[in-house]
This record gives C-alpha cells, sequence and structure tokens, in this order.
C-alpha cells in the first residue's frame, strides 16, 4: 500500500524531539524518523515478531495494547505522539486520541477516509460494505473496526475539546486539488496535527 | 543421559575460578567479613579497551556455572547455558562473560557453610544476613579485580534481575545496559508468604539445629526438599503442569523397603526435585537469599521508584512472561513504567507461555530472539 501519509507526517517531526510510535509495526517509520529527523524516539507495538524486527532496528520498543490506555506514559512525556493508519484498528479511538493529546505536547494522527467517493459509490451503488486494494478485507474479518470520515474525525476533535493545528490530504495524483478542496469526497487519507484545546 | 554435547556453540568445558578478598566487607545490617571468597566463571574474551563486559547475575538457586560443563562427563551443562555461549544470544565471540556466586551461597563462595577464619567449624546460624545491594558491592569488588571498569551490560532473571536493577541504580557509571527478566522492583505479600513457608519447613526441621547442622553432623534435608517443592510449584504455571503431568500415575517406590505405590506424575516430580536439590543446596543459604529476596527494595532510600531509577544511566530491557504468577508481568510494567516517567531508554516485552516463572531460563523461538537481538547492541559495534 501507498503511504504518502508518511512524508506528511515526516515533514511535521520536529527535528531531534521526542517522538512516541503507536503501532510502529517493524519500526520502518521511527528508524526513518530517527535517520532523517534525528528524533529520539520509543515504539509501542503488540505484536511479537513487529517487536522483534523494531528491536532489531537498534529501536526501544513497548509491548503493549494501545487498547489499554496507554497509562504507562505521563502527561507531556513526548514532543509528539504519532498514530499513522490505526485509528480505525482501535477498540476505543476517542479515548486514545485523548491520551495521545495527554502525553504529548501534540499529536499527528493519519487514517484513511471512508468519505471517500470510491467508498461512497460502493456502498451507494454495490450496497456493500467497500473493499480496495487499500482495504482488501471483508468487514467481518478486518482489524479496521471503526472507519471515519474527515468530517467525523473535525467533529470528534471538537467534541473532545481538541485543537487541529494543521491538516494535509493524500489523494491520487488526478484529485490532488479536489483532495485539498473538498477532502471529504476525495481525500483517500488525511493527517492531521492535533493538541489539546488552550495549549 | 549422555554427556551434554559440546560440539555446538558451547563454552566447552570451563574450570570455576576464586577471587580472595582480604580486605574487611561490611553488610547493610552492619556485621563485616574479614575475609571472603567469591568463586566465578568466565566465558569470552576482554578486549582490550575493557568495553565488552558483561555481568550475569543468578537467581534463588543459581551459581557462578551459568554456561558449558565442568569436565566432558558432566551431564548437565550450567543453568544458563541456553542463552550464554558462541553464537548464542549473550555471544561469547564478542563478549566477556562473568557470572560469581553470591555471597552467602553454597556454591564456592563465601557462605554459611564456610568453616569460620580460624577455625573448622562452619559459619552456620552465625553468618550475616545478605542483601540485594550487598552482593552488588561485592560484584563490583570483583569487577574490579578482574580489571573492569564498566559492564557493557548487567543481566539476570528474577532475583538476578533485581541484582541488574539494583547495580543500575547504584553505579550508574559502571552500567551501560541493564537486563532484567521476569523480575520486580519487591516483592508482593504473597510472594513473601511463599518464602515464609519454605524458610518454616527448613526451620522446623528437627535437623535444622537453629542453622547449626553441619557443626552438629546432621541435614535438614527433608525441610530444604520441601522448600523446594513450595517454591518449583510456583513456579510453573496451573496451565503448563496440566500439559505436562495431567493426572498421569506411574509407579514408584519411595521407600527404602523398596515398596512401590501408584502416584500422580506431578508427585513424583516434586519429590525428586526436591530430593535433588536437599543433597545439592545448603540450607542456611536458601533462608538467607529467600531473606533478600524478601527484603529488596529498589526504590529504599527514595521516595519511589522512579526517583530510584533516575539514578540510572542504561538502557534497560525488561521481559516478563505471561503465565508467570511469581514474578508477574504487572511487577516489570511497575519497572518499566518508572522508567519511562524518568525518560530513560527501556525496551519491554511480555513474552506468551505456559512456562511460568521458569520461563526465563527455558527455551522459547520469540524470547530467544528477542533477547539476541537486543543484546546486538551491547559491547563494542561489530
Amino acid at each position: 500500500m501507498n503511504r504518502l501519509d508518511l512524508n506528511t507526517v515526516l515533514d511535521w517531526v520536529p527535528r531531534s524531539s521526542n517522538v512516541l510510535d503507536l503501532g510502529c509495526g517493524d519500526g520502518a517509520f521511527l528508524h526513518r524518523l530517527r535517520a532523517e529527523r534525528g528524533v529520539t524516539g520509543v515504539g509501542v507495538e503488540i505484536d511479537a515478531d513487529n517487536l522483534i524486527s523494531a528491536v532489531q532496528k537498534g529501536l526501544d520498543v513497548i509491548q503493549e495494547d494501545i487498547n489499554a490506555g496507554l497509562r504507562c506514559f505521563p502527561a507531556e512525556r513526548f514532543d509528539v505522539v504519532i498514530l499513522t493508519h490505526a485509528l480505525q484498528e482501535l477498540t476505543h479511538p476517542h479515548i486514545a486520541l485523548q491520551r495521545m493529546v495527554q502525553i504529548g505536547k501534540e499529536a499527528i494522527v493519519s487514517f484513511p477516509n471512508f468519505g471517500h467517493w470510491f467508498c461512497r459509490m460502493h456502498l451507494g451503488f454495490k450496497g456493500r460494505m467497500p473493499m480496495s486494494r487499500a482495504m482488501p478485507r471483508n468487514w467481518y474479518d478486518t482489524p479496521n473496526i471503526h472507519f471515519c470520515t474527515v468530517r467525523d474525525f473535525e467533529a470528534l476533535c471538537s467534541e473532545l475539546n481538541i485543537d487541529i493545528i494543521e491538516r494535509a490530504t493524500v489523494a491520487g495524483p488526478a484529485q490532488r486539488l479536489l483532495g485539498k478542496l473538498w477532502p471529504n469526497l476525495f481525500a483517500t487519507s488525511a493527517v492531521y496535527r492535533i493538541c489539546q484545546s488552550g495549549r | 543421559m549422555m554427556a551434554a554435547d559440546l560440539s555446538v556453540n558451547s563454552v566447552g568445558v570451563v574450570t570455576p575460578q576464586m577471587a580472595q578478598f582480604t580486605a574487611p566487607f561490611q553488610f547493610s545490617n552492619g556485621t563485616t567479613l574479614d575475609q571472603h571468597t567469591l568463586v566465578y566463571e568466565t566465558y569470552g574474551e576482554l578486549n582490550a579497551a575493557g568495553t565488552n563486559a558483561v555481568l550475569i547475575c543468578h537467581a534463588l538457586s543459581g551459581s557462578h556455572h551459568a554456561a558449558g560443563v565442568h569436565s566432558e562427563a558432566e551431564k548437565r551443562p550450567g543453568w544458563w547455558d541456553l542463552t550464554i555461549g558462541p553464537g548464542k544470544p549473550i555471544d561469547t565471540n564478542r563478549l566477556f562473560v562473568v557470572c560469581s556466586n553470591n555471597l552467602g551461597g553454597c556454591d564456592g563462595s563465601t557462605g554459611p557453610s564456610t568453616p569460620m577464619p580460624g577455625s573448622n567449624i562452619p559459619w552456620g546460624s552465625q553468618f550475616p544476613q545478605p542483601q540485594v545491594r550487598d552482593w552488588v558491592r561485592s560484584q563490583k569488588l570483583l569487577a574490579e579485580y578482574l580489571g573492569i571498569s564498566r559492564w557493557a551490560a548487567v543481566i539476570g532473571g528474577s532475583l538476578g534481575g533485581m541484582q541488574a536493577l539494583q547495580w543500575a541504580v547504584d553505579y550508574p557509571d559502571w552500567v551501560e545496559h541493564c537486563v532484567a527478566l521476569a523480575s520486580a522492583p519487591g516483592l508482593t505479600a504473597q510472594n513473601i508468604a511463599f518464602n515464609e513457608i519454605a524458610r518454616h519447613a527448613i526451620l522446623s526441621d528437627p535437623e535444622f539445629k537453629g542453622g547449626d547442622y553441619l557443626a552438629e553432623d546432621t541435614l535438614p534435608a527433608r525441610g530444604v526438599a520441601l522448600a523446594r517443592m513450595v517454591g518449583h510449584l510456583t513456579y510453573m504455571s496451573a496451565d503448563g503442569m496440566s500439559d505436562r503431568f495431567g493426572r498421569e500415575l506411574r509407579e514408584e517406590s519411595f521407600s527404602s523397603d523398596g515398596h512401590r505405590e501408584r502416584v500422580f506424575q506431578v508427585e513424583s516430580y516434586l519429590r525428586h526435585q526436591g530430593d535433588r536439590f536437599s543433597t545439592r543446596f545448603d540450607a542456611n543459604t536458601y533462608v538467607l537469599m529467600t531473606r533478600a529476596l524478601d527484603l529488596f527494595d529498589l526504590s529504599e532510600g527514595y521516595p519511589d521508584l522512579a526517583t530510584a531509577l533516575s539514578q540510572a544511566s542504561a538502557n534497560f530491557l525488561l521481559v516478563s512472561f505471561s503465565s508467570d504468577w511469581r514474578f508477574a508481568p504487572q511487577r516489570s510494567i511497575e519497572i518499566r513504567d518508572a522508567l519511562m516517567a524518568t525518560g530513560k531508554p527501556v525496551t519491554y516485552a511480555n513474552i506468551e507461555t505456559d512456562d511460568g516463572h521458569d520461563a526465563f531460563l527455558l527455551p522459547h523461538p520469540t524470547y530467544e530472539r528477542l533477547l539476541s537481538e537486543w543484546m546486538q547492541r551491547v559491547g563494542p559495534s561489530s
């Protein structure tokens, strides 16, 4: 899968900052952040094989279920807390978001946009849950249990008193401008910089 | 059983060494040994810069014999031979590995079964009660004796993990990496209770003679065996025991008249473990070691655990095991969270296993891979 969202995340992470990467997988992105942005970082990963791959890259990783509430991190422990394309896999995305903006001075979140025209067409015309190259799994057998749209996410932020500092969209080459103008319809993924309101 | 296979990844035949210390050693409780001996083994070569030395701290019933064999005929290799050796997670091709028998032990270091200076009467009940930080201090003396001024890593499981953590807190400049496996920042009431039952088994054995059984030429073997049975039970998990023993029966003879009885496999196993241990392990040492465990409190002298660990400058690896209820994952998580709160670098993993507390000594592909990969950051980069 083409993960253009990561380029935006990379650009937004301040140099030499202290980063927490939630659901860091095999650590490839955190490793890249360390190499290209000089960050110090910790990953959180639930899968043991992924964790070992990340350790192999010289990273520090905590084996933990994000759904357990991220209680191990004190407030404002990190400059940036990152969650890329994992929000939709969480049991309680809203609780995770609240924790993220507590333990990080700011957070960067990216997620696939379920409001994209393709999803709407698929559901509207076929009457079936959308499946695509980016979403290859059946509705009953997918880790993605909490899909949302760009609008859904922004509404949730407002409800949780989370400020949106910056938004970027990822769209197909022909729809880059449309993605910027009408993100909820044309962005395949959205990337947000957020922080606790009033910080 | 066949002799240990030395052909693959073994450090081979090793000879224990003795280090004599003639300066007085004062324990935390104020008592002093005028002189003492530590027995230790080393594997691999110390490099010229002295940057590849690794200390292994043993657990309750362990010894300095961590890897290899003492002779070609020895049936069992050292207690952590699985992990220490050429090409193994603690790779003796790269690292210089040191393991000593704790002061107060019964495998060669000065302890309750050692004769008191100037006599041939064993220390017995008179031997001082060591604490974890005393062991750490004595291991530091050994390091200096060996010409080591910094450990690339201090590594241990269970009680050994406590020593590794204490090292990192007490001598931050000495410890570059700290590995604590199936460990805890202090025992729970339940844990102390199990230790108390084990000690009670020993202390109430009539042959214990208040700790002076050697002077009276007897041995509290029943007490030690029972203590070990209790301990061993707590090192296994219920599921692990069901898988291993189930309700299987076997015929066995436990009495000298050769009378055979049908017993459950698990009974036979525990009795065997108890009996074997009672002939090999000193009763006083068992009492002292379990007390040291009970007394251990990593946060002692500090307002809390995080402040204690804030002293450390090591990079940490913590591993817990899912079915370990003696040193439950939650206890490692307490250490992890305290380290996280103070911004110390830490990797933590909870290994899925049915092997209970014993798991830190047993084969497990994920565990071995993790340890092996993490250890790559220890010592000079190749």
